[in-house]
């Protein structure tokens, strides 16, 4: 065979075009047979048999992390007690609901205006399912779930650069996408190219997965008609009655077009393990994880405690804070551990008394941007006139994407988009915008993709993370240099001190990072105390 | 910012010193338009930088700002929580954000950084002059 087939098109162009295509799933389970993706390695709460005999432990910071390890050494039987800089508990598990007032660093201060039970989860809003640890604590708080949309394929895939800027649907994209390179996988079957590639026996099933897969007609081509208008949508779709009669979609998008557009970045960006159905969100925002956490744990939390020291000594931790209002009223609070869960980003300006490894650890990590900005719109114009219920719209202008709220479908009345999402540079920059430019840019931005918007805007919040006065930055952004270098040394326990949180895992920016991080250094530090 | 300009700025270094004060003059409008889009983004529209849990620092009146190479390093290796911008930035980007904060909000150090001396410290060729 030679390497070039008539179609012009090389055997590792093919190889290439087929990576592409399966990519996600044939590299995941590659890996996954070779043990490098974990699904969570949550295994139920933490055995922590035997008796700790009243040590104490004083945890800083009432976020996922500190408030499950204060929830299981509670349980079993340590003094526990958690300082925490906000006036609630949940850290960035925290929804912006109408009526909230947030200021953040520099001062500028929000009023969310939201319509009641409407919000914005600034920070995490999805629980994969595998995420077995923080579904797991939601579970045993009482708090409702419902399922998030990760994948909506009426929502919409956008490029400024294609399609003379209009949004494309993403199943117009997808279907077009699998159907052009299984009907060319299909030639060159069917012309013997992949001889040496796919036995005699595999061709037939090989034709027949590519005609199903790519939804082709039956003689392997990719063309207008019920396979493709099934998937992609109809020019007309069937009804009922005497004007019934279906008209096929004829406007396939040409491969060429496709592949130009760039549109294809978008069709896998929903297949990862933690982007796989089902997904999750709290009725009622995310936030009501941490305040289930903050009402079951109201004893041991004490609010508005800006810790500026931590220091050991053989007898036990000595942590000293300060009223966050006036960073006055110093006062000391002694116990035989310290578990912390403060983001690097701040811990790294505390006054610490560590091994200098685990202090260069925790100096090692930068925080990444990101920023989310909710609107609030006078309809839910999304479903109503483009019926897409749920589920998120990509595009490459600055807001990233369009994500649609996945509660509450069909009502009257307002409803909040989440109107960007971004990350790097352009979080960076928006960031650096006061927040109701941010807002302003956001929605002449979407109304690129939705042209309802400027009619239809009634007001929005936007959260630029390096401005959160408690994290300076959204979560620690480790790299495998970083991590060889300095990860080891950030989980030790040093003598009595020891961190948890999502910066202290292999699932950066997630939940799942907290809690399983949580359980490690609870574990640990347990195992330390019964054989002290 | 483009290519053009920077081996521009880099030639007009090499070629004479006057040359040099004449390539600091447009840079004054790209170290502001540095600044307003990033820096302050923490550090603030007035340079104060700002206190939280924990916090900015100042750059304004900042004493450690007399010598060019500090926030020189600080932008292309990140300091603690803060990312390095050696990979977002391009080195002429650098010099002019650097030589726009000694030359404001109460800072006065005359003498310039250039685009070359960013370079010379630049960990490897950053993706931004690979494209």
């Amino acid at each position: 065979m030679s390497d070039k087939a008539s179609t012009g098109i090389s055997r590792r162009e093919l190889l290439m075009m087929i990576g592409a295509m399966a990519g996600s799933a044939t590299s995941y389970n590659a890996m996954a047979s070779m043990g490098l993706v974990e699904e969570s390695r949550f295994n139920g709460p933490p055995k922590l048999d035997g008796d700790p005999k009243g040590a104490s432990v004083l945890i800083l910071g009432a976020g996922i992390a500190g408030m499950v390890a204060a929830m299981e050494l509670r349980n079993a039987g340590y003094k526990v007690k958690v300082l925490e800089y906000n006036s609630r508990a949940g850290g960035r598990n925290w929804s912006i609901r109408g009526g909230d007032v947030y200021t953040e660093l520099g001062g500028a201060t929000q009023h969310c205006e939201f319509d009641k039970g409407l919000y914005i989860n600034p920070g995490p809003w999805r629980l994969p399912y595998n995420h077995h640890g923080i579904l797991d604590y939601a579970r045993r708080l009482g708090v409702r779930v419902e399922p998030f949309q990760q994948l909506n394929f009426n929502a919409y895939v956008h490029s400024t650069q294609a399609f003379g800027g209009k949004p494309q649907r993403y199943r117009e994209i997808q279907t077009d996408y699998l159907g052009h390179v299984s009907e060319l996988l299909s030639k060159v079957t069917q012309q013997g190219k992949l001889n040496e590639m796919v036995s005699k026996e595999d061709e037939a099933s090989l034709l027949d997965s590519l005609r199903r897969i790519g939804a082709l007609d039956r003689r392997y081509r990719y063309v207008p008609g019920r396979e493709s208008s099934n998937r992609r949508g109809f020019q007309k779709p069937p009804g009922g009655g005497l004007d019934a009669r279906p008209i096929y979609s004829k406007d396939l998008t040409g491969l060429s077009e496709i592949l130009k557009s760039g549109l294809w970045r978008s069709i896998g960006a929903g297949w990862s393990t933690e982007f796989q159905s089902t997904i999750f969100e709290p009725v009622g925002g995310m936030g009501k994880i941490g305040e289930a956490f903050g009402r079951e744990l109201a004893d041991l939390i004490e609010y508005e405690r800006k810790v500026v020291k931590v220091h050991q000594n053989r007898k036990g931790v000595e942590v000293t804070y300060v009223d966050p209002k006036t960073d006055g009223n110093p006062r000391t609070v002694t116990a035989d551990y310290c578990l912390c869960t403060i983001p690097l980003s701040v811990l790294s300006q505390i006054d610490l008394n560590i091994n200098p490894k685990m202090q260069a650890a925790i100096n090692a990590v930068p925080y990444a941007a990101a920023i989310k900005i909710g609107l609030q719109f006078k309809r839910r114009f999304w479903e109503q006139d483009e019926h897409i219920y749920g589920g998120i719209s990509y595009t490459d202008l600055p807001i990233g994407s369009i994500g649609y709220p996945n509660t509450d479908y069909f009502q009257p009345g307002k409803g909040v988009l989440l109107g960007g999402y971004m990350f790097g540079p352009n979080a960076m920059k928006f960031t650096a915008m006061p927040p109701e430019e941010r807002v302003k840019k956001a929605v002449e931005y979407g109304a690129q993709i939705h042209a309802q918007y400027p009619q239809e805007f009634d007001n929005g919040v936007a959260v630029g993370w390096h401005r959160v006065p408690w994290t300076l930055g959204c979560f620690g952004t480790w790299t495998d240099e970083l991590r060889a270098q300095h990860y080891d040394d950030l989980c030790q326990i040093d003598h009595r001190f020891l961190v948890a949180g999502e910066h202290a895992s292999y699932i950066p920016g997630w939940q799942e990072g907290a809690v399983t991080s949580a359980i490690d250094a609870i574990t640990r530090l347990h195992h330390k105390v019964i054989n002290a | 910012m483009n290519k053009m300009k920077m081996q521009g700025v880099v030639a007009a270094v090499l070629l004479s010193t006057s040359a040099v004060a004449m390539a600091a003059e447009p840079d004054a409008a790209e170290g502001k338009k540095v600044y307003t889009t990033i820096c302050q983004g923490c550090h603030m529209p007035d340079a104060k930088g700002a206190v939280g849990a924990g916090r900015y620092p100042a750059l304004a009146n900042n004493p450690k700002l007399a010598a060019k190479q500090y926030p020189m390093m600080m932008i292309v290796n990140g300091s603690r929580a803060m990312p390095s911008f050696a990979r977002m930035l391009a080195p002429d980007e650098i010099a002019a954000a650097v030589n726009y904060v000694r030359t404001h909000f109460g800072n006065h150090y005359p003498d310039v950084l250039t685009t070359a001396e960013v370079k010379a410290v630049l960990p490897q060729k950053s993706d931004y002059e690979r494209h």
